[in-house]
């Protein structure tokens, strides 16, 4: 087990991120929405500007310099998310706009071509919308069924319900790596054994692990992988999916246009290798090299020790409270991580989202985008604090002095 | 513990008395005009009933969860509308409107009680949240019957 930060370690790692030093409403930032978006560090802002500053031009084109750097500046991207995830080569790596886009990837291009009447789609009670809709729409286009492994009451997943559901007739099992509005991490290696005991293939939705926890997409047997790097420090609007090669290399484009293309006549065109079969247009080449320097960041600084300050931030939280009276947590499974969601007796999330933003504490109060999560559970909204590499005991303090005006506001 | 001021502005006692004792909740008996309100960010879900004759509102009410600041001004909605024309209702909205969006200075002191809004502008997020119900009633009394939004 590693072990946390130090608080000389943890002071030097906030100091690499400018946007934790300002005040809110006179009151020093307290930054609890990790996951919705973490910050960035400098390293990742240098990264971006100096691509602008000093080596920008179109990818994969120029025969210039120029045209070359920026080139090798994206694809340190795909090559760190190789490292991150351990896969096996880097164009099994596509650069996309993020987890969402690489989930609608799938569900798209190799959903159209595997999935017909009747077949089914099998994910879980606790994902995210992204994890949902692109297999509606897909269902609904095919004719095929979405089916759904149900949670417990602390929000586990009852794996042995969703063993019962993978049939004949499932062609993919998606599931969240872990919960982005409960916190629970899901046993996705068991659930990769299980399916392909059926040969049926599983795509992770690693959103919400990639920041907190080593992934190793050999070790855990999975089809495909997807991750948006704004949740991993980097910058918004690029994440990669991973997939096998021979999956990649069957699955017919799915956006047409530029740099997909290998030749082009209007009687018919024929498709670049993989990747860039699935990259039609000029990418978010800044993304690139921002996210190539986000893995670099939390390579240094250890994803097992991040993920183990983060284990001890939320014991802290959770203890904390336990003192507010009405207060009921949302997401109690015994393996979960990085997120504390919870409700309060008659006073809506909002309004202690509100209230907590006046002490500088900004959390999440909403759905957080897993409707079907709250209905689970029987309410609209929780108050979600959620937390990152840079937060601090002082952080959670901040979020019991803040919960504490609520209780007295609302009296 | 010294509370911001803003703070205790917007959640002053007339609000939370109305959050915790909403005025006119559930759909009175006769009613003619439906409408549902939802913000989709949030989830809120309000529902406003009216019961029309001689385009003048004779009974009210609302259904509905939501924040406090939703349910108070739905509440207050409810008192200030009853007995009102639809030509009134819609002037008072826009005041309303204008009220809580910070567009206009006046000091509430014609829009009576629901005055105590007032402190919403200075919370942007939460502007949609106080005006929920009246996009309800408007399209209630337009009898569209169409869900309105606020996104």
């Amino acid at each position: 087990m590693s072990l946390p930060f130090t608080d000389v370690e943890l002071a030097r790692l906030r100091a690499d991120f400018p946007i934790l030093d300002q005040k809110v409403r006179g009151k020093p930032l307290v930054y609890l929405d990790s996951a919705a978006s973490t910050q960035k560090p400098r390293a990742v802002i240098d990264a971006v500007a100096r691509l602008y500053a000093e080596d920008y031009a179109n990818v994969h084109r120029g025969v210039y310099q120029l045209g070359e750097r920026a080139t090798r500046a994206f694809e340190a991207g795909r090559e760190a998310t190789r490292r991150l995830l351990h896969a096996p080569e880097a164009r099994e790596v596509l650069l996309l706009r993020g987890a969402t886009e690489a989930i609608n990837l799938v569900a798209q291009s190799w959903g159209r071509r595997h999935v017909g009447a009747g077949d089914e789609i099998l994910i879980t009670a606790m994902e995210h919308h992204s994890n949902i809709v692109p297999w509606q729409m897909l269902c609904e286009e095919r004719g095929a069924r979405l089916v759904v492994a149900p949670i417990d009451d602390d929000g586990s997943l009852l794996l042995d319900e969703l063993a019962r559901r993978i049939g004949p007739r499932t062609r993919l099992v998606s599931v969240a790596h872990v919960s982005n509005a409960l916190g629970t991490v899901n046993p996705v290696q068991e659930i990769v054994e299980l399916a392909h005991a059926q040969g049926v293939p599983v795509l992770i939705d690693g959103a919400q692990a990639v920041a907190r926890m080593p992934v190793d997409v050999q070790a855990l047997g999975c089809d495909f992988y997807a991750f948006s790097a704004h949740k991993l420090y980097g910058p918004s609007g690029i994440g990669a999916l991973w997939g096998r090669a021979e999956l990649l290399e069957a699955m017919p484009p799915w956006q047409g246009g530029g740099e997909m293309i290998e030749t082009v006549h209007f009687e018919k065109s024929t498709y670049a290798e993989i990747p860039h079969k699935f990259e039609a247009g000029t990418p978010h080449i800044a993304g690139g090299a921002g996210l190539a320097a986000a893995i670099g960041y939390v390579e240094a600084a250890g994803v097992e020790r991040i993920g183990a300050h983060e284990d001890v931030l939320l014991a802290l939280a959770t203890e904390a409270v336990r003192e507010v009276p009405g207060l009921r947590l949302i997401g109690t499974a015994p393996h979960k991580v990085g997120v504390l969601s919870f409700v309060i007796d008659g006073i809506h999330a909002h309004d202690v989202g509100t209230i907590l933003d006046r002490e500088g504490v900004a959390v999440r109060a909403g759905h957080h985008c897993a409707q079907p999560v709250m209905q689970r559970f029987g309410v609209p909204a929780t108050v979600r604090a959620s937390f990152g590499l840079y937060n601090s005991r002082e952080d959670v303090d901040a979020l019991r002095r803040g919960l504490r005006t609520v209780i007295e506001v609302f009296q | 513990m010294s509370m911001d001021p803003e703070l205790r502005d917007l959640y002053q006692t007339m609000i939370l008395d109305h959050y915790k004792k909403p005025r006119h909740y559930g759909r009175p008996a006769g009613a003619d005009r439906e409408a549902e309100g939802v913000n989709p960010l949030c989830g809120d879900e309000i529902h406003v009933y009216a019961k029309l004759v001689n385009d003048r509102i004779e009974e009210i009410g609302f259904e509905g969860s939501g924040c406090a600041i939703s349910t108070a001004a739905a509440s207050l909605m409810t008192d200030a509308v009853k007995g009102l024309t639809t030509g009134e209702v819609e002037a008072l909205i826009e005041r309303f409107h204008d009220l809580v969006t910070g567009q206009s200075h006046e000091s509430g002191s014609e829009l009576g009680k629901l005055a105590v809004l007032a402190g919403v502008r200075e919370f942007p997020a939460r502007v949609k949240c106080a005006t929920l119900a009246w996009h309800a009633l408007r399209a209630a009394l337009e009898g569209t019957g169409e869900p309105v939004s606020t996104e």
